[in-house]
């Protein structure tokens, strides 16, 4: 990584570097405990931060949306994407085709706040993925598991994220995706450094990776959760696993009453560990989302990437 | 570990230092404050509050932490520490939420007025402007790395404030800006000195806690 960060631009006066992964990887952090929800629209942007979002996804649809309608989901609309940064003064994040990097480039010259490169989307390619460390704007990337995490990382991922399997209002893949990535992270803290590099070569990752695994006892970037997402007790589930931030897509804004459930996510996923105060914001909230069986998914999202 | 920061360390053992633990870089912050000694406190909801000897606000999103500071009960309790003189550190959202007046924030955002300085939200710019750098700090023999994340500007500060650090406003030749305020028990940064471990002002929040 420091090779990549020798290539910035030094400002020459006041050597401020723009764009290191520590930058990168720095905004993922004040992230931390915070809930990031997929908004539209202007409107459903204000909602969100009213709600205490610590930022907002800016799509065309939600994921149970283009699940509905199929086709090809692409890269939202510029204007779109303008409309609710100035909606907000909270970050915001926009979504690209998986290996598309000049839709990447367009989100990069409007300034979002960082690049989700999601499987929600249809790939754009089939082998590749996008090569994040050539923008200066962060990415996140989805991951199933600890392998899938770790080639995003060589890639230049600034934060991973379950991919769960979006727009189902069921948590149950996210909770798997999770528990396999801390699974094996656990594992790896107690290998010796000959089993390293089974690790490695089993995980078709970078040992200097697995090294910093095991070193440190977790990612050397912060693991959030997404995917499936419907309720505060879901939020504070996958928290008490070890996810570090979540995202709620379809979950809020396909309930009954958003605004409130909204708030109730915000506020489950900071008290976690206090089911009292879970108990509390999870009254009379109205309506879920209608959840979806996984084994009845004509395409699972979650196989997209590689 | 500085000379300072050993003398903290020795001293600091038995203080209760509370981390707000609503939202963001909580974890950098309990990690810098155990390498001076120190068992963090953290605080969620006002149970945590009681006895403490001084406070930390992080990094994160300031309108989150806002709106979890009411719905938590926290922020009479925390308006009583400000009353109180209770030493302070808040870095980047924690400066937000510590300065008089905000602006570019949301009407409804709390100020706890702790220290006289205006700031305005993300003045910097989006993300893609965010930086690290390296900054000399008034009392600090070697420079602080400084990592800016969608940074507080400091538009002015008020006759009590000590302005510690000043950092080259990007694209602007000759002009600086404060990064690093301090008035009373009150330290504020506009960057996250917790991301880079550096415990420096840390070390200098505990000083204040020894003063009393």
């Amino acid at each position: 990584m420091s090779t990549q960060d020798g290539e910035r631009e030094l400002d020459s006066r006041s050597e401020h570097r723009t764009g290191t992964a520590r930058v990168k990887r720095g905004l993922a952090e004040m992230l931390r405990g915070g809930v990031i929800m997929d908004v539209v629209d202007a409107e459903q942007a204000k909602i969100a931060e009213d709600a205490g979002a610590v930022a907002v996804m800016a799509l065309e649809r939600v994921p149970a949306d283009i699940r509905r309608d199929g086709g090809v989901a692409r890269m939202s609309d510029p204007a779109l994407v303008e409309g609710i940064q100035q909606a907000v003064t909270i970050p915001v994040m926009a979504k690209v085709r998986i290996g598309h990097f000049a839709e990447a480039q367009v989100l990069e010259a409007l300034e979002v706040d960082y690049i989700d490169e999601s499987e929600v989307l249809t790939p754009a390619d089939e082998e590749h993925h996008i090569d994040k460390w050539s923008f200066q704007v962060p990415f996140v990337c989805g991951a199933t598991n600890l392998g899938e995490a770790l080639r995003r990382i060589s890639e230049g991922a600034a934060l991973i994220r379950s991919k769960g399997e979006a727009g189902t209002g069921n948590v149950v893949e996210a909770v798997r995706h999770l528990r396999s990535i801390l699974g094996d992270m656990r594992k790896i803290t107690t290998a010796d450094s000959a089993e390293r590099y089974a690790w490695a070569k089993r995980l078709q990752a970078p040992i200097e990776l697995v090294e910093e695994i095991a070193e440190a006892g977790h990612l050397p970037v912060p693991l959030f959760c997404a995917g499936g997402l419907a309720t505060p007790a879901d939020a504070a589930l996958v928290m008490q696993l070890g996810a570090e931030a979540v995202f709620v897509g379809s979950g809020i804004f396909k309930s009954a009453d958003p605004a409130r459930r909204a708030l109730a996510i915000v506020e489950a996923t900071a008290h976690f560990e206090d089911a009292s105060i879970v108990a509390k914001v999870s009254r009379g909230l109205g309506e879920a989302m209608p959840g979806k069986e996984i084994s009845s998914l004509e395409v699972k999202l979650a196989d997209r990437g590689w | 570990m500085s000379v300072a920061e050993e003398r903290a360390a020795l001293a600091s053992r038995r203080w209760r230092v509370g981390v707000l633990a609503l939202q963001g870089d909580v974890r950098e912050h309990v990690a810098v404050l155990g390498m001076l000694g120190v068992e963090p406190v953290v605080v969620r909801t006002p149970d945590d509050t009681g006895r403490l000897d001084a406070l930390v606000i992080p990094g994160g999103e300031s309108t989150t932490m806002s709106l979890l500071l009411r719905s938590s009960g926290l922020e009479p309790a925390v308006r009583q520490m400000v009353r109180d003189g209770l030493p302070m550190l808040g870095t980047c959202a924690g400066m937000i939420l510590l300065a008089k007046e905000v602006l570019d924030g949301r009407p409804d955002q709390i100020s706890f007025a702790a220290i006289d300085v205006v700031v305005r939200r993300n003045g910097f710019g989006r993300q893609v402007r965010s930086f690290e750098t390296d900054l000399d700090v008034k009392g600090l023999d070697e420079p602080m790395h400084a990592v800016f994340i969608r940074p507080p500007v400091v538009e002015s500060v008020g006759p009590g404030v000590d302005v510690l650090a000043e950092v080259d406003v990007p694209g602007s030749p000759g002009e600086r800006r404060p990064v690093v305020c301090r008035q009373g028990n009150v330290v504020v940064s506009s960057f996250h000195p917790e991301l880079s471990g550096d415990g420096r002002l840390h070390a200098e929040l505990l000083s204040r806690v020894e003063g009393d």
